[in-house]
């Protein structure tokens, strides 16, 4: 017999930097995030938007166009360093192991080819499939996720479709090559609040049939309650806060992450006003001193000026970046 | 072809009268250049069929005139009608083919330029500034003077001043393009960057180079013939619509007006007719303007 091993995590991604240099001066809009997604885990990252969310997920598939560029960190897939490999290998890497679903389904599909051509174009780089092999597989991934009539849909354009449907065809676009991770950045924004929760249930079933992670990029707390393992929340492009799902919804412990729950609006009781964050995000290029989120904060005190948080260990799964957490059960 | 028959395009066109006159007229000529040569009984380059006692007849319609010549002769006896039809073959070759090359040149140019951006583009874009900042008949003019008379190089000084155009749209097209998900998503499949830039990109910046390719015919041909006018341009062997012009200028203020005027007609109809079928289009395929 042998020892159960707690496997190491599909994706370990430890002080990454992303800077932007610009004329205007340098955008650090990763600066130090870590964080790892075990296989069949969905990982959840949530912040405001320019919180550098999209940004650590272009760096993991090695996408930072210039003037960006990855300052530091190592992002691991199965312990092998990407940020250090070549163009080669991580075009290996790209739709293969490690595949993306974007926010517009409107402009992720090229307007100009059929979306038969659109898949088979993928299985042609990463499979070696032949032709009637590949339209095969392209008709069972078009029906699993709840297209039907696939063989005829093969032959149709991306505005044969209507949102929803584009959508699916995306994710089974990314689904395609069997990838063991799919970053999904914010795949449900653009959509219909009806079609928002069919499009997580897919998502939801195609990771659990095919063993794949996720890593799903979003700004709305309601999406990844429902979806995911692990939440991170990110700040200015730091990790403020994660931990387990449940813990961090119910009993969050950095200021921030208790002001994005308290914002989501509550259909039970009715305000004339809703709840919000006061103040906006600083000035990536120009961060203040000490804590970034101290000016909105409710708890802020004179030390939060003076020393920036470092992640520690707070009750349960959680770590928050915080002088001054909250307890449980204790509100802003 | 049912498809296109009820097409809002063909529907639009049926009822635009600039477009039919300006395809009618580019059907015309089109006609003539391909048939000219059987529609007439005298090849004017065929120095033995040339009869100087025939110079200078006038239109066969004004006193003196022969039913041979409709449109009148030049000084060495050649048919006015046959000539136009043999230099029309000759402008509308260069225009078409210089057409061709400058927005082969200028698409792969301006992708380069807008794909890759960076130092490709500073050069690309700087050469195309400094370019369009003069007049583009002064730069084929000094190009022509620098390299000599010839068809072909009549078509190199063309698809120098040429490509300018179809580079920035190009460029200006594939940066919006390239911004667009799907391009994203090729990259994120694994795509490598010419496979992009062929299957993504550059069918989907080619519709406005339509309107620019179908007006510049029309600008080519005037420009060639500007070049052979001022004698830098095609040979005298193989003269196009400018250089008949040219060569009946000497005589137009003796009252041998036919030799250069029919010409200038034909020149002035050919572009009139491009343009009309290319603001039709330009209408047509402008998304702003629906």
């Amino acid at each position: 017999m042998t020892t159960q091993i707690k496997s190491k995590p599909l994706l370990a991604v430890q002080d990454l930097h992303t800077h932007f240099h610009t004329f205007a001066g340098t955008v650090k809009a990763v600066n130090g995030v870590s964080f790892e997604v075990g296989a069949g885990e969905v990982m959840g990252l949530v912040g405001e938007s320019g919180g550098g969310k999209s940004v650590v997920g272009f760096s993991i598939l090695g996408l930072i166009d210039s003037p960006g560029k990855i300052e530091g960190g190592q992002i691991l897939l199965d312990g092998q360093d990407l940020v250090s490999a070549g163009e080669n290998r991580l075009r290996q890497v790209r739709g293969r192991e490690i595949s993306m679903v974007f926010q517009d389904p409107m402009t992720s599909l090229n307007p100009l080819h059929t979306v038969g051509r659109q898949m088979d174009e993928v299985l042609c780089l990463h499979s070696d499939l032949d032709a009637a092999a590949r339209k095969q597989a392209c008709i069972d991934m078009l029906e699993s996720v709840g297209i039907s009539r696939a063989e005829e849909r093969l032959k149709a354009y991306p505005h044969q479709f209507s949102g929803g449907m584009r959508q699916r065809v995306v994710i089974a676009i990314a689904m395609l090559a069997r990838p063991r991770l799919i970053i999904a950045d914010e795949p449900t924004t653009a959509l219909d609040v009806t079609i928002q929760s069919q499009i997580l249930k897919l998502m939801r079933q195609q990771i659990a049939d095919k063993g794949a992670s996720m890593i799903l990029i979003t700004h709305d707390l309601a999406v990844v309650s429902e979806m995911a393992d692990h939440i991170t929340v990110l700040y200015c492009g730091n990790v403020v806060e994660r931990g387990k799902t449940r813990e961090l919804i119910e009993t969050p412990t950095h200021p921030y992450t208790r002001g994005l729950i308290d914002s989501i609006p509550d259909t039970a009781e009715r305000h004339d006003r809703l709840k919000q964050i006061p103040g906006s995000v600083p000035d990536i290029r120009n961060l203040p001193k000490g804590c970034n989120f101290k000016d909105r904060c409710p708890r802020a005190q004179a030390l939060c000026a003076e020393r920036e948080p470092t992640l520690t260990a707070q009750h349960g799964s959680l770590w928050a970046a915080c002088h001054f957490p909250l307890k449980p059960g204790e509100l802003a | 072809m049912t498809g296109f028959f009820h097409s809002e395009f063909f529907h639009n066109y049926k009822r635009s009268t600039s477009a039919i006159i300006g395809s009618a007229l580019m059907a015309f000529f089109a006609f003539a250049v391909l048939a000219g040569p059987f529609l007439v009984a005298q090849d004017p380059y065929d120095i033995a069929a040339l009869n100087l006692m025939d110079s200078y007849k006038p239109p066969m319609w004004l006193e003196g005139g022969d039913p041979r010549f409709p449109l009148g002769t030049d000084g060495q006896g050649r048919d006015v009608w046959a000539s136009i039809l043999y230099g029309a073959r000759i402008s509308v070759f260069i225009g078409l083919v210089a057409m061709i090359a400058s927005c082969t040149l200028g698409t792969l140019l301006g992708l380069i330029a807008g794909f890759y951006g960076g130092i490709a583009d500073a050069i690309i874009m700087r050469i195309a500034d400094i370019q369009l900042s003069f007049p583009s008949i002064l730069i084929a003019l000094f190009l022509m003077s620098a390299v000599g008379t010839g068809i072909d190089k009549v078509l190199i000084a063309l698809t120098a001043v040429g490509w300018v155009v179809y580079a920035r749209t190009v460029r200006g097209s594939t940066l919006s393009e390239i911004e667009k998900e799907y391009v994203q998503a090729a990259k994120v499949a694994g795509l490598s960057n010419r496979k992009i830039i062929r299957k993504h990109v550059l069918p989907n910046v080619l519709t406005p180079l339509i309107v620019i390719a179908t007006i510049q015919v029309g600008t080519f041909v005037l420009i060639e013939a500007s070049l052979s006018f001022l004698g830098v341009g095609v040979p005298i062997t193989q003269p196009s619509l400018g250089l008949l012009i040219k060569n009946g200028f000497d005589v137009l203020f003796s009252g041998l007006w036919w030799t250069s005027v029919f010409p200038g007609v034909a020149i002035m109809t050919l572009v009139f007719g491009i343009n009309l079928f290319g603001d039709f289009l330009r209408d047509e395929l402008n998304p702003r303007l629906k």
